[in-house]
């Protein structure tokens, strides 16, 4: 099963290899793997996406919990949650195409966020499934580079992972 | 009061109430040395290698609870060091290790003598530390003892850069009182509730087992594990690592489980219905297979560290907390209760258990014309009153010493069970002599693993630590010569010990005693003349049988019920 781990650590140099670290010392599989300082500049968040039995996921989170960095840590995945993923994409556009890649982004609720003569930036936040059938729907052909920020969440609702 | 970042040290390890630094000098760390020539309280120890300085560290810690320290230079300083952390690390052991780094402003640029060493160290430690200022030095130092020492203990690696040591910049100095982690709180409580379904469970066995490991023994809990066995009246098993936090010689110890367990124990693993699991982590040493792992047995968990449950073995009732507190919950709701044991059951229990007890399954050829290495411990056993610290190398000598020593108490058997160390033996005696000066102490060993850490021969001269070293020389790596006749149809792949030094003149070059044994009637006659030699370093080199293996023995893939007997004894 898949589960997204958000996890609340100390800002401090050497976190992000801890946990990293763990990951691959232990054998369990990321996903992906976000990280930013929050509004608490001593904290930084790390949102992770991984995968496995719940016996793995059980281990996962309790040897996260062990290292002395982490704060505090909630599994997304076990109550109502928000996820989200922020992609650009850069694809060709010319002649006929440019109209109907924007009609595309319009359907989808992108942006264009930079156009030249023969290119575009579109920019598209939603869940990892939203930018999968986005880069479907364009088409292989015309994507000249795609980057993905890996997924965030948030719990819905007034639950809260803070200090 | 102004210090320097090298004082600063100094006067944090004295904070600290710390007796014994062992280490070992180089550039990175040449300040530190310089402020620990000035003063007294602190005894340093040069041992002869890095590796050295962390498993006598390592030892003491074992002996006496306390966090053992370490104090060692940059890049080959650390690097030497890492096998020790590792070691400390796979057996929960206190140890704060102090490392130079280069400048602050050389770091990252392959400067002589730099490594990452916190990178190099963060899978085998605790917690580490890269120290960026003088100012954090004495509140991370109080935070490295913390951590080492608090919850489930282990190695802490603090780096600290040298112009951060420096004589000339100086700061006040006040030692922290308390430290503020809000990232670590160990849970050392346990939750009534499931004190109370333990409780219920226990009483409930109709075949119970004890099975406790060294979590017993870092808790100081042995104790409140004697009375609560003893209350109970069941038997009970100890892993290799928790050897003495019960007695060994008490009629409810079954002996060691696992690997090379006793028979009797790993059958009432095998048979149990209720198992009582503290301080142990279902190692896969102790399991032999999972999947044949008490089949039958609900199974209580006692573990500081939420990790260690269900990791391995998926358990019924687990319960966190700090192993002394939560066997004391659990005699005061034994008492409390009026809930006891179903004793008709019990009885009929042990009457199984004393059949298999009855099979003698370390029984061995006591008519030899060789030296027999089981012989060879026995005789220790009664030559020290069964009350001498030991320590071990890794290999069959190791499981023999743990089959036939038998241990009472807790902190006497030191060795290295999560990592299996070779080289561990005779720097871990070294620092168990220094905590504890009058008692007997004795390193046993094989001829392999005593050539791994044999340099400190020489610190144990310079610092006057009249160990017994027991070397069951049977001529072999034995432990793999055995697996290798088991599993590889006696091929004997690179496992012989070619070019054996003469041991007693090598000790001698030491100055040391040396003693060569080779007939079976000579062995307890001098062991006694050697721990006669009370101030004196004895190195006793034992000629064993070199075909001896060690019974019995759970194979790969086996259960506990599967056991591999002596080869006399399924003729019998
Ligand atoms: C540092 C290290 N290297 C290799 C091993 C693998 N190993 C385990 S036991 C053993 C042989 C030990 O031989 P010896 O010290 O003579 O003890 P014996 O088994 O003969 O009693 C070896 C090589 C180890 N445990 N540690
Ligand atoms: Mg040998």
């Amino acid at each position: 099963m898949r589960h997204i781990i958000s996890i609340l650590v100390e800002n401090e140099s050497g976190a992000l290899s801890r946990i990293a670290g763990l990951f691959s010392a232990r054998g369990y599989n990321i996903e992906s793997l976000t990280v930013a300082p929050t509004d608490d500049t001593s904290l930084s968040r790390m949102t992770i996406v991984t995968k496995g039995t719940d016996e793995i996921i059980e281990q996962i989170t309790k040897q996260l919990n062990k290292l002395v960095d982490v704060v505090r840590l909630v599994d997304l995945t076990e109550s109502l949650h928000i996820e989200r993923e922020m992609m650009l994409t850069k694809v060709t556009a010319m002649g006929g195409m440019r109209e109907e890649i924007k009609r595309l982004v319009d359907i989808f609720r992108g942006h264009i966020i930079d156009v030249t003569e023969t290119s575009y930036v579109i920019e598209l936040t939603g869940d990892g499934d939203k930018l999968d059938a986005f880069i479907k729907a364009i088409g292989g052909k015309s994507i000249i580079e795609v980057v993905r920020s890996g997924v965030t969440g948030i719990a819905r609702g007034e639950k809260a992972l803070k200090v | 009061m102004e210090l320097s970042g090298g004082e600063i040290i100094v006067e944090s390890l004295k904070c600290e109430g710390v007796e014994y630094l062992f280490g070992y000098p180089g550039g990175a760390v040449l300040h530190i040395y310089d402020a620990l020539y000035q003063q007294k309280d602190i005894q340093h120890v040069l041992v002869r290698h890095e590796q050295g300085a962390t498993h006598a560290a390592d030892g003491y810690a074992r002996a006496t609870g306390k966090p053992g320290v370490v104090l060692v230079t940059s890049g080959p300083g650390a690097t030497n060091a890492v096998t020790g952390i590792a070691t400390a690390h796979l057996d929960s052991i206190p140890m704060v290790v102090l490392t130079g780094q280069v400048p602050r402003a050389f770091i990252g640029s392959d400067a002589f003598q730099e490594v990452d060493a916190v990178g190099i160290t963060r899978p085998c430690v605790k917690h580490n530390f890269l120290v960026s200022s003088i100012e954090e030095l004495a509140p991370t130092i109080k935070k490295a003892f913390y951590v080492a020492s608090s919850g489930r203990p282990g190695p802490v690696v603090v780096d600290i850069p040298k112009d951060v040591t420096a004589p000339n910049i100086k700061i006040p100095f006040e030692y922290p009182e308390s430290v503020d982690l809000r990232s670590y709180n160990p849970v050392l409580k346990g939750h009534p509730g499931q004190i109370r379904k333990a409780v219920d469970l226990l009483v409930s066995a109709k075949r119970p087992m004890i099975y406790t490991g060294g979590g017993v023994v870092i808790s100081d809990a042995a104790e409140e594990l004697t009375e609560i066995t003893r209350t109970l009246g069941y038997p009970i098993t100890n892993t290799l690592m928790g050897l003495g936090a019960y007695p060994g010689t008490d009629s409810q110890f079954i002996g060691m489980l696992g690997m090379h367990g006793t028979y009797e124990a790993n059958m009432a693993m095998h048979e149990c219905d209720v198992l009582f699991a503290v301080g142990a982590r279902f190692d896969d040493r102790v399991t032999g297979d999972v999947e044949k792992f008490c089949p039958g047995a609900k199974i209580i968990h006692v573990d500081v560290d939420p990790a260690s449950i269900s990791k391995n073995v998926k358990v019924h009732i687990p319960i966190v907390g700090d192993v002394k507190i939560v066997l004391h919950e659990i005699l005061d709701t034994l008492r409390q209760s009026n809930q006891r044991p179903d004793n008709p059951s019990i009885e009929t229990w042990w009457a199984r258990i004393r059949k298999w007890q009855a099979d003698d399954c370390l029984s061995y050829d006591r008519a030899s014309k060789l030296i027999k290495p089981q012989q060879v411990i026995e005789s220790l056993w009664e030559v020290t009153g069964g009350d001498a610290y030991v320590t071990s190398d890794v290999g069959q000598h190791q499981m023999w010493a743990a089959q036939f020593y038998k241990f009472d108490k807790p902190r006497r058997w030191i060795n290295s069970g999560g990592l299996g160390t070779m080289g561990f033996g005779l720097p871990a005696a070294l620092g168990v002599q220094l905590a504890h000066p009058d008692a007997q102490v004795a390193c046993i060993t094989g001829e392999a693993s005593i050539l791994m850490c044999i340099q400190e021969l020489s610190t144990c001269l310079q610092y006057d630590t009249p160990i017994k070293v027991i070397n069951l020389n049977n001529r072999y790596m034995g432990m793999v010569r055995q697996w290798q006749e088991f599993q590889y149809d006696g091929r004997y792949s690179h496992s012989y010990v070619d070019a054996i030094p003469d041991f007693v003149k090598l000790t001698e070059s030491f100055g040391h005693v040396g003693m060569l044994i080779e007939k079976p009637a000579d062995v307890e006659p001098a062991l006694k003349e050697a721990f006669a030699l009370r101030d004196k370093l004895v190195f006793m080199d034992f000629v064993t049988d070199q075909t001896e293996n060690v019974y019995p023995m759970i194979e790969a893939g086996k259960g506990h019920h599967e056991m591999r007997l002596a080869p006399a004894r399924e003729l019998a």
